[in-house]
């Protein structure tokens, strides 16, 4: 009886000073040694460990970037995988301290789910992927077609959406994730599966029969990608802002992680700031001020990420088009550092 | 000589042992209540903190999505309240028709297992102890898988007599559209049942009197089906089919059933069924040889005595794990999830919090509703164990 007693007793101080401690996160993430980052695990260019259980992708670069500029380590990340359903939970509840997930930006996340989205780190949009034989040439003329989709996703509503709007009948299969949803359409359940163009791309490799598949020519939605942190950390949110800025800025700039230490030395007052050797631009962040060295230096700019994980160098061959830098016609534009 | 007052030292009302076990418990309730509202009240202070929206107010917005299967009126235009009756019916339907075909099936296969017959009593046998160590959902993408890959896609759907379809998008049956005069039909039924109950309790009643038996079991087939049918044939038979067709990708009209859900209610008998057959054949092995044997003396052959004698004194051993065998299929069911079956797990667990991201309140909801779906499911066995319980003179 007594000892019940005291050990509820202690069970209560503990649950009390656990919830008090969770307000900091940059120190959290510093006393813990190592970043908890939210990954998708299963999607090709974005998130993906291969077969010796190393993780690759556009969205892996990302908190590898961040793990640099915190402990000048880019193996400092623990990569949670998350499925589509339960990633917003993930974050909520402080399992993981940013999630990099191609999760799209909108309004509802932002707001009513107590996220914040970072920036953008790739511009998408909701795409079908149909057997040729079908012999279509429009998403018009999917009406009446069976569509695997996953759950928990902006793909869920847009395709709703879509199908509403043209006045078109629709049969949905929703799966928990994005494996399950595609071997299904590759087992002919669906005559068509639809997730953001990027992810088509990934998840075409994964069928039987590649060149039995194409993508038609229609994008239904805007999907801005990005990461996003929980509401109410303020420098928390301008350290993952500006991981992703430091990295486009160097594009921009022409560093890379050949030059960069050459361009240490370079006169650029722009390049100056950026690399740390002119103004205390990093301590204002709460890290050291050759942050942005350290991030170029390990991971690389916004261009050699993008470009070893989806573009040329990787087998999605994926053009630049939106992600291009906003001077070469895309949308990638990032404040300056001053 | 003066009396001595003998009374006893007071005793501090800390050594009353009374008094310290009603202390100890106050003090173990108060420590209770405050943890749980202390999580509760932590709960609420970090959704706050995190600028998270709470309460049911979610409950009144637009869904958005889209559900494969919906016996009652949804489209994505409706409410996530709405939603989560789909998911709810969707439950129940799996749940409960399963309950009906593991039943059966559990009783074959237990009676079976003990069966004089060799090879048959082996074969139960067989299937009770592969099925039941295997981990259900393993069993459940193997069927779904198994469906899936087995059947044909659409366009070579295999016909089956009387106009249905079955191929890998599922099972697409003629569905009966009734006209007005059918409803003399259903007036039929319901005198036909009404009669059948009756003539069972008069024919019982004369066998307690008489001891002269009669054909129940006909007669009642007749009143229940025979005479619907006849009237239908007097009506003109005032219902029609609308048949499934081939359209562009599905099939359209007609009545469907869905590959996830066949693959999932199957799963979910066969495995079920396993644990039920052993339960019936503890329950019937539980009645001793004697009684079986004093039937046979009295004269009675072996369906009747095991249908009179001892399946209702094994019937008092087997309802009890039968009930929870009942629960755990009910609870099984939300490993829908994983077959894209759209369970109340999957809906309003699954896309509801996603989208509205009120995990607290989405999860309690989950919670009640399992929890209140096994209680009354629970309280009606506890009825008909009442029922079944040996009365004793």
């Amino acid at each position: 009886m007594k000892s019940v007693v005291i050990r509820a007793a202690l069970a209560a101080v503990l649950g009390i000073a656990a919830s008090a401690a969770s307000a900091q996160t940059l120190n959290t993430v510093k006393q813990r040694g190592v970043l908890n980052c939210g990954s998708n695990g299963t999607l090709a260019g974005f998130g993906l460990p291969d077969s010796q259980g190393r993780w690759a992708g556009l969205d892996v670069d990302f908190c590898k970037a961040l793990a640099a500029a915190i402990f000048n380590d880019a193996t400092k990340v623990k990569f949670v995988p998350l499925t589509a359903k339960d990633r917003f939970t993930a974050l909520q509840s402080g399992e993981v301290d940013v999630l990099a997930r191609n999760t799209t930006w909108t309004s509802s996340r932002d707001t009513s789910l107590g996220l914040n989205f970072a920036a953008v780190n790739y511009y998408d949009g909701q795409g079908f992927l149909v057997r040729k034989s079908l012999k279509l040439n429009s998403a018009l003329e999917l009406g009446d077609a069976a569509v695997c989709v996953q759950q928990g996703t902006t793909t869920e509503l847009n395709l709703a959406d879509y199908f509403r709007a043209n006045k078109m009948k629709l049969k949905t299969v929703t799966f928990a994730t994005a494996t399950e949803a595609i071997k299904a359409y590759d087992a002919g359940r669906c005559d068509a599966y639809t997730t953001d163009a990027s992810g088509l791309a990934g998840e075409r490799l994964r069928l039987a029969q590649v060149d039995d598949h194409i993508i038609l020519p229609e994008i239904i939605s805007k999907e801005p990608l990005g990461p996003a942190v929980r509401h109410g950390d303020d420098q928390w949110f301008d350290i993952v802002k500006w991981t992703h800025f430091a990295m486009v800025n160097a594009e921009e700039l022409g560093i890379t992680q050949a030059n960069v230490d050459d361009q240490k030395k370079s006169d650029n007052p722009d390049i100056k700031r950026l690399l740390g050797s002119e103004g205390k631009h990093g301590e204002a962040l709460g890290l050291s001020d050759d942050w942005a060295y350290r991030i170029i230096k390990q991971v690389g700019n916004y261009g050699e990420v993008f470009e070893r994980n989806v573009g040329q160098g990787s087998p999605m061959k994926i053009a630049r088009g939106l992600n291009a830098l906003w001077n070469k016609g895309g949308l990638q534009f990032a404040p300056s550092v001053r | 000589m003066a009396a001595v007052e003998q009374t006893r030292p007071k005793a501090p009302l800390i050594y009353n042992p009374k008094v310290r076990s009603i202390a100890y418990q106050a003090v173990l309730c108060a420590v209770i209540v405050f943890l749980v509202w202390s999580a509760i009240y932590n709960a609420a202070e970090n959704l706050a903190r995190a600028k998270i929206a709470t309460g049911f107010g979610f409950w009144e917005n637009t869904a958005g999505f889209d559900i494969s299967q919906t016996l009652i009126e949804y489209q994505a235009t409706s409410t996530y309240g709405r939603a989560f009756w789909v998911g709810l019916i969707n439950t129940l339907l799996v749940a409960g028709l399963g309950i009906v075909f593991a039943t059966i099936l559990g009783f074959v296969i237990g009676i079976a297992r003990l069966s004089t017959n060799w090879l048959l009593a082996r074969l139960a046998g067989f299937y009770v102890e592969t099925i039941r160590n295997i981990p259900l959902l393993l069993q459940l993408l193997f069927w779904y898988n198994a469906v899936l890959k087995a059947l044909p896609g659409t366009r070579e759907s295999l016909a089956i007599p009387g106009g249905g379809f079955l191929n890998n998008r599922g099972l697409f049956l003629p569905q009966p559209v009734f006209e007005p005069a059918a409803r003399f039909a259903l007036i039929a039924l319901v005198v036909g049942i009404v009669a059948a109950i009756g003539y069972r309790a008069w024919a019982r009643r004369r066998q307690m009197q008489t001891g002269q038996q009669a054909p129940v079991l006909w007669v009642s087939l007749g009143l229940v089906i025979a005479l619907p049918l006849a009237v239908l044939a007097l009506s003109g038979f005032p219902i029609s089919f609308s048949y499934p067709e081939a359209g562009r990708f599905n099939m359209r009209g007609g009545f469907e059933v869905l590959p996830e859900f066949m693959a999932l209610l199957f799963g979910l008998v066969i495995y079920t069924a396993a644990f039920i057959a052993e339960v019936v054949r503890a329950g019937i092995r539980s009645v001793s040889k004697g009684q079986t044997e004093a039937a046979y003396s009295l004269g009675l052959r072996p369906g009747p005595t095991l249908r009179l004698v001892v399946i209702p004194q094994a019937m008092r051993v087997i309802i009890p794990p039968l009930t929870s065998q009942y629960l755990n299929l009910t609870k099984n069911s939300t490993l829908a999830v994983a077959i894209g079956y759209p369970d109340l797990v999957q809906i309003f667990a699954g896309t509801v919090l996603n989208q509205t991201g009120q995990a607290v309140e989405v999860i309690v909801i989950t919670m009640a509703v399992y929890l209140t779906i096994s209680l009354v499911t629970s309280a009606l066995m506890n009825l008909y164990n009442r029922r079944m319980a040996l009365v004793e003179r």
